[in-house]
């Protein structure tokens, strides 16, 4: 769906964050970008979803088209909520951008919170909300436009593990049930391994895609205490372990 | 320590300040045209109370059309420097000089110039009020997190949309305590201006009721005029307060303190 070739960007303090990636997402694949801070990451979920251009290079995406506003839902590290708005006027947001009015969009707002489990918080502000639930909300706001592509920048870095692990599982269930394609940019392997059909392992100084690796991890309720999942945590940090070594 | 016991001792120390003042000017025989007591003020004041009040209501009127001024055109010019760079570098040098030029000294030409003594009042007391409410605003114009703006790009709304339903509400907070700054110097501003038209001959607001108290020795009554002045002041910033607490209360903001 997604081709992205031999990318290169260098900020103007000089600092290269990435060199020669190259990268094809597949149309309903879920990617994680692994990488300590400073491999370019981030930098290249901002180029994807047009917030930043490369300096060489290109993205190609596969009908030739450019992407339309909604095509591309993005959630940041913090939830990024209007303070003075209710879950249900934050979800609505998107759709208020491209000029639509409340009683066409009230309907698809309502089910995006239902799909994200935030049924009856509609009226609440953020400020009343805990950290999983507004990023709940932030999720259903990338959500609401039926995005071709979710990418997802550390979006569970700032809440603990409980609430994390149990994001995570319903992330993988909207994911099933929506079918869009997800690129996820996270600095931890458990996170990685669990979530992702294809770990894509990056380096820092200057960013770089190292390798790839396939998952074949079958997703259900018991997948943490499935022993395929700890080998696979135990192979990406091997790999992730040689690549940083020899970088 | 209590809440009652906090909020009473400001009341009860001011009281016991006012106790002493009487006992010190009556126990020394302090005459009252150099230093009245507090009772000999509240006289002064009930001897001629419509009068004082008609001066306050006359400074009020300039106060608040000041304010109302101050406040449009600090919001008109903080979005047009918010929209443009070029209007930014037109307007900020002009605003600190608007800032830094002391009131008492262009007052004088400015009530030459500004032919309506009303309309000089209220000029001098805009230069005075404009600052605060101006530079608060265009802070908060800029104050959404760099990850909303981001956002709106992405969802490709135009700098109007991005204005409406992301820049003007993220600055009402700062908005709200720039107004409640500027609401007292909009007073000052009035006061001194009266002052300084007070001596040309014309207006009756507070501050010539002090000039013409002076001039015939009615300490007293001065200091009347004085209290009235320090009150509104003290009603004017409270009540700005608590307008915003309960602005951003009711938009379900965590209120500003």
């Amino acid at each position: 769906m997604l081709r992205i070739r031999a990318v290169g960007r260098r900020f103007d303090n000089g600092v290269e964050a990435l060199r020669d990636v190259s990268l094809d997402v597949a149309q309903g694949d879920f990617v994680a970008l692994l990488g300590p801070s400073g491999c370019g990451k981030s930098t290249l979920l901002r180029l994807i979803a047009g917030l930043d251009r490369p300096d060489t290079g290109g993205l190609e995406w596969d009908d030739g088209r450019r992407t339309a506003p909604g095509d591309i839902g993005f959630v940041f590290q913090d939830a990024t909520l209007l303070p003075w708005a209710s879950a249900e006027q934050n979800v609505f947001l998107p759709l208020r951008l491209r000029g639509m009015a409340w009683t066409e969009a009230a309907g698809a707002v309502r089910a995006t919170l239902a799909r994200v489990g935030l049924e009856g918080f509609e009226q609440q502000r953020p400020r009343q909300l805990s950290g999983g639930m507004r990023m709940r909300v932030s999720i259903a706001r990338a959500l609401v436009t039926r995005p071709r592509v979710l990418l997802m920048d550390e979006p569970f870095a700032a809440l603990d593990e409980f609430t994390r692990h149990r994001l995570q599982a319903d992330l993988l269930r909207v994911w099933q049930d929506v079918g869009c394609t997800v690129v996820f940019v996270t600095h931890s392997i458990y996170e990685a391994a669990f979530l992702a059909r294809r770990v894509v392992l990056m380096t820092p100084r200057p960013g770089r895609i190292e390798r790839e690796m396939d998952s074949t991890l079958v997703i259900g309720p018991q997948t943490r205490l499935d022993p395929a999942y700890t080998t696979l945590v135990a192979s990406i940090s091997r790999a992730m372990e040689q690549a940083l070594t020899a970088a | 320590m209590n809440e009652r016991a906090l909020r009473a001792a400001p009341l009860l120390f001011g009281l016991l300040a006012l106790i002493l003042w009487e006992a010190a000017v009556r126990l020394a025989g302090v005459p009252v045209y150099i230093v009245p007591g507090p009772i000999a003020i509240v006289q002064a004041f009930l001897a001629d109370p419509s009068g004082l009040l008609m001066s306050l209501a006359s400074t009020l009127i300039v106060t608040f059309a000041a304010l109302i001024v101050a406040a449009t055109l600090g919001v008109v010019l903080a979005v047009a420097m918010a929209a443009s760079r070029l209007a930014r570098a037109a307007i900020v040098p002009w605003a600190v000089v608007l800032q830094v030029t002391p009131i008492v000294a262009i007052a004088p030409l400015i009530i030459i110039w500004v032919g309506n003594p009303f309309a000089a009042l209220v000029t001098c007391a805009v230069i005075v009020a404009f600052f605060p409410v101006f530079a608060n605003t265009a802070t908060g114009l800029a104050s959404a997190a760099p990850e909303l703006s981001d956002l709106f790009v992405l969802y490709g709304a135009g700098r109007w949309r991005t204005l409406r339903l992301l820049r003007l509400p993220s600055a009402l907070p700062y908005f709200l305590s720039g107004l409640r700054i500027s609401g007292g110097l909009a007073l000052v501003g009035a006061v001194v201006a009266e002052f300084v038209a007070g001596s040309g001959g014309f207006a009756s607001g507070l501050a010539y009721r002090i000039l013409e108290a002076g001039y015939r020795l009615q300490i007293p009554r001065m200091f009347a005029a004085l209290v009235l002045l320090s009150i509104a002041g003290i009603v004017i910033n409270f009540g700005l307060g608590a307008l915003g607490d309960f602005i951003l209360r009711r938009r379900g903001d965590a209120p500003i303190g």
